[in-house]
């Protein structure tokens, strides 16, 4: 059984974190094959053939399919489903944008950000923020599924996949690039981050956001933040953590004035340690912390930072 | 030019989701629902490009069991001109798979013609995100998802998308489905007076057969059990226990 694999391929360049997770899962299902297209896709191409578990690579090099647009993306895709009964890739916004168009072209359902692959037919996901988590077994002909990766371990180096180089389709022409506003940073990446550090509304404003950046460089972590830090314009949306954000399961969570809204909750509560710190003793952030502190973050947070640096 | 704007009535976003003791579910009797928060932002959007003079009409549309009626009302009073409603379902536990209604809208579409389709992200309950990207491609019409800004300048309009490492900004053929974010618009209450008009506007009632749409689901729900639950912990006296705590537990 065959599995084509869309890898997480962002200007050129592999990342190899949500790529190799999604391998993790998708190799439970079969023989796979990843496909790495872009304006630029030889590196990344290269970079998938090292990952243990993946057999195959396809490179899809053409103008055409420069920042991952829906509609070529998804054309390209469905002139290889032939050859596969699983369609798979990482869950992010690029794959949440195309896997479904896939799967309409195809006349199939999709089943999004699953967190467990019990066979080839049947699928975990968690629903209602994820206070549930719902078995479903498909009756489709193709499985067009996204990986939710928090869920899933990295699969190792160590592969060396044969490469082929294939063409783009006919583009559709419904859509073009214009601009990318790219969050500069240089922290590890929120999702494939070991340690975070999250601000929310309790941090008050933009400028003490640099607390909460201060306390992430001391720890070697990423910074997140709940949407009503973003609302406020405290942090950029893509930190946002939570169930219309980024789902993250680092080793470590530290949430500072954040209150624990079930919205907040779904994207952290997978985490292996959870920390708040918060001064309202009754914030429902402390249900799910494994270490709670009550306290003004303003005293708290200054003083965490300087006995760790 | 012609506005859909698909709503779904779901379970009220600030209500804890308690799963059937027997795992066939979540309990959904007596829970308070509303409609679908990206969906009200999608309507909202919808009304204002109508007050900007680049929409005539919006049309809101749910597909689901009778009740999602009132939903429609509660479009109606924001502002939408009228409404479709789909009985698909005698039981507000079958939910509708995307696919399916995708399908209906697309015969929705077909019959209607908008210019536009305004749908929201995801919906909070089954948190797809997978309608608006189907129904574009039974369409073959562009996409512009997780929108938080749109701008319509003739056949064409500039989306600024919310992705992983920023924002994006694409430009799309009209006519085109666009997916709404959180950060698009803050959705307007619904006044007194305009709950009391929404009344009487016109809401036609159809069903799935009517546009010969099989909602048969594609997935089959083998069970729906709860998450595994943290167990407690606790809570420290100082920072200097908390920094011990987490050196004890090799976190740091």
């Amino acid at each position: 059984m065959a599995v084509l694999l869309l890898a997480e391929v962002t200007d050129g360049e592999l990342n190899l974190d949500t790529t190799a997770k999604a391998v993790t899962a998708a190799a439970k299902l079969g023989d796979v094959t990843a496909l790495c297209c872009g304006a630029s896709a030889a590196a990344a191409g290269e970079a998938a053939a090292k990952i243990a578990g993946i057999s195959k690579v396809l490179v899809a090099e053409d103008a055409s399919l420069g920042h991952r647009l829906a509609e070529p993306t998804a054309a390209l895709i469905v002139s290889l489903a032939g050859d596969y009964e699983h369609i798979v890739a990482p869950a992010t916004t690029d794959a949440k944008n195309v896997l479904p168009r896939v799967a309409a072209l195809l006349d199939m359902m999709v089943i999004s950000d699953v967190s467990g692959v019990v066979d080839g037919d049947t699928f975990e996901r968690p629903i209602y923020a994820g206070n549930a988590i719902q078995t479903v077994k498909s009756t489709d002909a193709k499985k067009v599924v996204s990986i939710r990766t928090s869920t899933f371990d990295a699969a190792p180096d160590g592969g060396s996949a044969s490469v082929e180089t294939i063409s783009a389709v006919a583009n559709p022409g419904l859509s073009e690039w214009i601009e990318d506003k790219v969050a500069a940073s240089d922290r590890p990446d929120l999702t494939s981050a070991g340690v975070v550090v999250s601000g929310g509304r309790g941090v008050g404003s933009k400028d003490d956001f640099a607390m909460i950046e201060a306390l992430a460089d001391a720890l070697g972590a990423a910074v997140g933040a709940s949407r009503a830090a973003v609302d406020s314009g405290y942090a950029p949306n893509d930190w946002q953590v939570g169930q219309t954000g980024k789902v993250v399961a680092p080793d470590l969570y530290v949430a500072v004035g954040i209150s624990g809204a079930i919205q907040h909750l779904a994207g952290m509560k997978d985490s292996k340690i959870i920390v708040a710190i918060n001064k309202d003793e009754e914030a429902p952030i402390f249900q799910v912390a494994d270490y709670g502190l009550v306290a003004d973050l303003f005293e708290a947070v200054p003083e965490l930072t300087k006995k760790l640096s | 030019m012609k506005v859909l704007v698909p709503v779904k009535r779901v379970i009220d976003y600030n209500v804890k989701v308690r799963v059937k003791a027997d795992g066939s579910g979540v309990d959904l009797a007596n829970v308070k629902m509303s409609m679908n928060p990206f969906d009200e932002i999608a309507v909202e959007q919808a009304i204002r490009l109508k007050e900007a003079g680049k929409a005539e009409e919006v049309i809101a549309v749910s597909i689901g069991v009778k009740q999602a009626q009132e939903t429609l009302r509660t479009a109606l009073a924001m502002g939408a001109d009228r409404a479709i409603l789909v009985i698909a379902s005698e039981d507000v536990n079958t939910d509708i798979e995307p696919l399916a209604v995708a399908k209906i809208l697309k015969a929705i579409v077909d019959e209607e013609q908008p210019g536009l389709v305004l749908a929201g992200k995801q919906a909070i309950d089954n948190d797809m995100n997978a309608t608006g990207q189907m129904l574009s491609a039974l369409l073959g019409w562009s996409q512009g998802t997780f929108a938080s800004g749109l701008d319509i300048e003739g056949d064409h309009a500039l989306i600024t998308r919310e992705v992983d490492g920023g924002l994006q900004t694409i430009k799309v053929k009209m006519p085109s489905i666009v997916t709404v974010d959180l950060r698009l618009n803050e959705p307007r209450y619904a006044s007194l007076p305009n709950i009391m008009k929404a009344k009487k506007k016109p809401l036609d009632e159809k069903t799935a057969a009517d546009y010969g749409v099989d909602v048969t689901p594609r997935l089959t729900v083998i069970g729906t059990a709860e998450p595994e639950t943290r167990k407690a912990g606790e809570i420290v006296g100082s920072v200097d226990d908390l920094v011990a705590k987490l050196k004890e537990a090799g976190a740091l």
